[in-house]
């Protein structure tokens, strides 16, 4: 099923970074005001907040009910999804559903995430139950670990060097500079990047998204509603989950990630649109392995191949497939359960051709893929400037 | 990790036992109820011999919490000899010797730091495989 008539009416988005003096609630909130005021203000009937770990990291459930009460939202309907990384867009295609189906008007999606309060090690363990709990992280195999298994068995099946992985770092660095809600607004060299420390030979710090705190938001309405409001509106043309097993040891090709496979068609069938007909692409580079993998997974580049995306440069603001084009979780930064929210705001951005010194030129079609664990849960979205 | 969690998972972390299809004789590890292969219901326990090799590699420099004594360790998938991959954590060996490729077999050792509870978790991990001559 298509969602032919669902459109975002309003973003909003705080900086990413370590919000040592600011709470879940006060993240959530701030993002979510500014989205229901870029919308006009309009009444909202339903919110979906999309969150990983705040019961983990947080000692908080219930973000549903919590956010609406702070946001001063007491009384509608709310509830909280959870996908692991992939909770924000997540929690977009149930609003997607919730106004495409007619259920209810006008719906906020926010996604949250406050990873800081905690020390280190609970974080990576707190992360690592994306995974199979039972027989990967209670082996030792942290999220960075399970990454890295898939980079060193692409590296040695298709005969790519670690340094080859270094465009995408530094691309989505270079892009961070003009996002003023970036967490990382800083370039990365070619040789910072073969320094990097190893978190998990052969993933690197710079191969590596941070860890760090923020919240996005966006408003869904009909396209009717959004015309009868006077709004600016994107059109959502496709929101699409697709899933893989739980664990990496499970696949029966470790390196296809079928999740995104079966992710990105759906929603090209549902926009009834080809990977040649994308004007931008917002991958989920939690680690520059992820990237690749995307790229492939979604027809970009053949199998083994997405790597000479980022060395001919084709992955730039004026490239062939342009990605990552506000920072990425790379360098704007990864609050886990906010990063799919992050991605559809810098989207909605670029296609109202509010990007600023990242605008792409002519940009209508924008696509962005949020990826829940090692790729057990994907969502692909299609967004359309509307005219 | 908590008492009971570890103690029912005894057969998958002492004996690496999962399990076959009775409809189409596909082994899997760890135990499921649905076939991958053929979506059958119904399943015989299966022991794995615990030979493979390494498929995948990685080092561990940052743990996470309960594993912390341990780094840095190397990590794995095997493909065990009978076709599933398995992840685990391999020792006895030199970093150096580490490869894809690698014959492994099977041991039991501490795979985390004892629990709050006192709970001491053992399970398998990897190491390189001795040649018969040599047992
Ligand atoms: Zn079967």
């Amino acid at each position: 099923m298509s969602n032919p008539g669902v459109a975002i009416i309003g973003v909003g988005q705080t900086v990413v970074g370590e919000h040592w003096g600011r709470s879940l609630r006060d993240l959530a909130v701030d993002a979510l005001l500014s989205a229901i005021r870029d919308a006009g203000s309009p009444r909202i009937a339903s919110l979906f907040v999309g969150n990983m770990m705040a019961g983990e990291l947080t000692g908080q459930a219930h973000l549903g009910a919590l956010v609406a009460d702070f946001a001063g939202l007491r009384g509608i309907e709310a509830v909280r999804v959870e996908a692991a990384c992939g909770s924000g867009a997540a929690a977009l295609r149930l609003g997607c559903m919730a106004v495409g189906s007619g259920a209810a008007d006008v719906v906020a999606v926010v996604g949250v995430e406050k990873m800081t309060d905690r020390p280190a090690a609970e974080v990576t363990a707190s992360l690592a139950m994306a995974a199979d709990g039972d027989y990967e992280a209670r082996q030792g195999l942290s999220f960075v670990a399970l990454n890295a298994l898939l980079m060193r068995r692409y590296m040695h099946e298709h005969g790519v060097r670690r340094e080859e992985f270094a465009p995408f770092c530094i691309n989505a660095h270079r892009n961070a500079v003009g996002n003023a809600h970036a967490m990382f607004p800083f370039p990365i060299s070619a040789d910072d990047f073969s320094r990097a420390r190893m978190i998990a030979d052969p993933v690197s710090l710079l191969d590596s998204s941070p860890v760090c705190d923020g919240a996005a938001a966006v408003i869904l309405a009909s396209v009717d509603t959004a015309r009868a409001l006077g709004r600016r509106a994107v059109r959502v043309r496709a929101s699409a989950v697709g899933t893989d097993t739980i664990a990496l040891h499970d696949r029966g090709d470790l390196l296809e990630l079928r999740g995104a496979v079966t992710s990105a068609a759906r929603a090209y069938e549902q926009a009834g649109v080809k990977p040649a007909d994308i004007d931008f692409f917002e991958v989920h580079d939690a680690f520059t392995i992820l990237s690749v993998l995307s790229l492939e997974a979604s027809g970009f580049a053949k199998r083994g191949e997405a790597v000479r995306l980022g060395l001919d440069d084709e992955i730039g603001l004026d490239g062939r497939i342009p990605i990552t084009t506000m920072g990425g979780l790379k360098a704007r930064g990864h609050p886990v359960g906010a990063t799919g929210m992050y991605q559809l705001v810098e989207a909605t951005l670029q296609l109202r051709g509010e990007a600023g010194a990242n605008q792409v030129r002519n940009a209508e079609l924008g696509m962005t893929q949020n990826i829940g664990g090692s790729g057990a849960t994907v969502v692909t979205t299609i967004l359309e400037a509307v005219a | 990790m908590n008492a009971p969690h570890t103690w029912r998972q005894q057969a998958q972390r002492y004996l690496l036992e999962g399990v076959q299809c009775t409809a189409c004789d596909h082994r899997m590890f760890p135990p499921r109820a649905v076939c991958t292969e053929c979506g059958a219901a119904s399943m015989r326990p299966h022991r794995f011999c615990g030979g493979g090799e390494v498929y995948s590699y990685s080092f561990v420099y940052h743990p996470p919490a309960g594993h912390e004594e341990f780094a840095p360790y190397p990590v794995a998938l095997v493909r065990l000899d009978e076709g599933p991959l398995v992840a685990a954590q391999l020792t006895d060996v030199a970093t150096d010797d580490v490869a894809i490729g690698l014959r492994v077999e099977m041991v039991t050792r501490r795979v985390r730091e004892d629990s709050a509870d006192g709970v001491i978790v053992y399970g398998y991990k990897f190491r390189p495989a001795i040649p018969p001559a040599r047992r």
